[in-house]
């Protein structure tokens, strides 16, 4: 699974309430969360995004809140991978279960600027900046994580799981 | 290298295949790997949500009837229409699925007082909850761990969840407990030292000869507060107590784990009881905490004795030995709240509750209630509670603008009395 897009470039603590403001909570289609993504950290974001770019941002990445409806609203905006120095535990699980795949990596994140084009390959666990050249090294996804990701979330892949084992 | 207790619970529980990283017996910080799950959980707030899931998968059964888990407590009896639509949600797909374990009003308690209880939770067990305080179940030796929707939906499905290995802090006391301490203080003392995201992502490990003499009651109140210390789980070692507790109640096979000598831990924090006062947490968070005799002249509205953290029957007796032949404060309600029907009925038996009524106390059936400001004893603003639950977050209990400040029964009740946050000591010596 290889995605190559252009870097969204954020800092450290990016927190669930800037990712999607409190006050479109009463909101849940994806589409409509998707219109105010990042809209407290970056008011440009979601005209400007184009789908296949990626997010990339420093430490505790989508800290606060347990909702899920962050990282649908980032997946839905068209993001296709968030890199991160580090995740806050909840977002991490909430956006594999929903399938937006991310990965810790601090080096890439430190040597990586806005608008550059990152090549991730998911299940090699490797980034490459196209603009340095450099490539990185991550710990791969376990199969069955990538499996998750693959189907596109939780609830797809054990809907497929279960039919293959009937 | 040796493993931590929670290791070795989770390596119990590696769904074989090519799936987990850690295929061998073995699994260390860090791994992401699938489980089975012993206990699947959801309360009337989060099963609506995790059933609407459930369905989108296209199942038709829960993996397993006895398994899966579900407590109407949080706005039990249903405090209005909303609350009661999804009561009846989960009334109906309890019915339908014929889940052998679905607790409603008159026989239902606070879900983490009632499954122990029950017998439904047992040593060495994992067990996921659409709840944070599912960690209350790691004093039975057991991990266990708050998730989201989606994973519970899923865990009620296929009776599997995805976990990543945590680190593991020990904390380990030792020393003489002072007169009127229980483990609220400990774990307020601890909290306070460490600090609200003090144990993020691992698991705590509570030991020491203090934890050995710790009533059960102490150790589930404990465990309970993990999370308030940014835990995943908090766990106690099984010994003969925890056997005692489980005899009994627990049914089916289980096995018993435990962290060997040379297991390796993230932090080993010591702690000394022997100075540690009856705590209280400030508000609005629970690190704030502070001896209660060093509160300063802080006066109340109201005193909530009960929830998942104090409102077992060994609670309930600290409680009433402070308010028995007493008054409760003229400017103060006090609120009692068994944490399930057993305690309840235990508690009548013992004669506490006329202990509580005769002191100007109210007691009410098992409900979550105004631990989360949902009805029995929502604060205005400006008002003061001291309760015995476990988070005194703003608006937590009602207004914004209302104040939270968490203790042990013996303070709660001290303070009833005085109308003011008081050590039980104060309220003794007016005598
Ligand atoms: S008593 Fe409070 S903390 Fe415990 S389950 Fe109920 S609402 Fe949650």
């Amino acid at each position: 699974m290889q995605l190559t897009g252009r870097v969204w470039k954020y800092g450290d603590n990016v927190d669930t309430d800037v990712i999607i403001p409190a006050r479109y909570l009463n909101v849940s289609t994806p589409e409509e969360l998707a219109r105010h993504c990042m809209e407290g950290i970056d008011p440009d974001f979601a005209s400007a995004v184009q789908r296949g770019d990626i997010i990339v941002a420093g430490e505790n990445f989508g800290c606060g809140s347990s909702r899920e409806h962050a990282p649908l609203a980032i997946k839905e905006s068209g993001i296709a991978c968030v890199v991160a120095k580090s995740f806050a535990r909840i977002f991490y699980r909430n956006a594999i279960n929903i399938g937006l795949p991310i990965l810790a990596c601090a080096q890439a994140v430190e040597e990586t600027e806005k608008g550059d084009q990152l090549t991730v390959d998911l299940r090699a666990g490797t980034i490459t900046n196209l603009r340095t050249g450099r490539t990185y090294q991550t710990p791969p996804f376990p199969a069955f994580v990538m499996g998750i990701i693959q189907a596109g979330g939780l609830i797809p892949y054990t809907r497929e799981r279960m039919a293959n084992d009937q | 290298m040796g493993h931590t207790l929670t290791e070795k619970i989770i390596a119990a529980h590696l769904v074989q295949g090519e799936e987990n990283v850690a295929s061998s017996a073995e699994v260390w910080p860090g791994d992401l790997v699938e489980v089975a799950v012993d206990i699947v959980l959801a309360n009337d707030i989060t099963a609506p949500i995790a059933i609407r899931e459930f369905e989108t998968l296209g199942v038709e059964r829960v993996f397993d009837r006895d398994r899966v888990v579900m407590v109407a407590d949080h706005f039990a009896p249903n405090k209005d229409i909303k609350s009661a639509e999804q009561c009846l949600a989960m009334r109906q797909f309890a019915r339908a699925q014929g889940l052998r374990h679905h607790f409603d009003v008159g026989r239902m308690g606070i879900e983490h007082v009632l499954l122990p209880e029950q017998g439904l939770v047992a040593p060495g067990d994992i067990v996921v909850g659409a709840d944070s305080h599912t960690c209350t179940y790691g004093a039975l030796g057991a991990f266990a761990t708050g998730m989201g929707s989606t994973d519970i939906a899923v865990a009620m499905a296929t009776g599997c969840v995805w976990l990543c290995v945590p680190e593991t802090i020990r904390v380990v006391y030792h020393g003489r407990l002072r007169p009127w301490v229980g483990g609220k203080d400990l774990i307020l003392y601890t909290i306070g030292h460490i600090g609200v995201s003090g144990a993020l992502y691992k698991a705590i490990e509570f030991a020491g000869p203090v934890i050995d003499d710790l009533s059960m009651a102490g150790r589930f109140t404990m465990a309970n507060m993990a999370i308030e210390a940014g835990g995943k789980a908090g766990l106690f070692a099984v010994d003969d107590r925890t056997l005692a507790y489980v005899d009994g109640r627990v049914s089916r096979p289980y096995h018993v784990y435990q962290a060997d000598t040379d297991a390796t831990y993230a932090q080993l924090i010591e702690i000394d009881v022997s100075q540690i006062e009856p705590q209280v947490a400030l508000p609005h968070l629970p690190e704030n905490v502070c001896p209660a005799s060093q509160a300063g002249e802080v006066q109340i509205d109201q005193v909530v004795i009960g929830s998942c953290t104090n409102g077992r029957l060994e609670d309930l007796r600290v409680a009433a030995e402070l308010l028995r032949g007493r008054r409760v404060h003229p400017d103060v309600r006090c609120i009692v709240i068994p944490g399930s029907q057993q305690v309840y009925l235990e508690a009548l038996r013992e004669g506490l509750i006329e202990a509580f009524i005769e002191a100007g106390a109210v007691v009410s059936t098992p409900t979550c209630g105004p631990c989360l400001g949902g009805h029995m004893g929502v604060l205005a603003a400006g008002e003061r509670a001291v309760s015995t639950t476990n988070r005194n977050f703003r608006g937590r209990m009602g207004h914004p603008e209302s104040e939270v400040y968490l203790a042990g029964p013996a303070v709660a009740a001290a303070s009833a009395v005085a109308g003011h946050i008081a050590s039980p000591e104060e309220v003794q010596q007016c005598n």
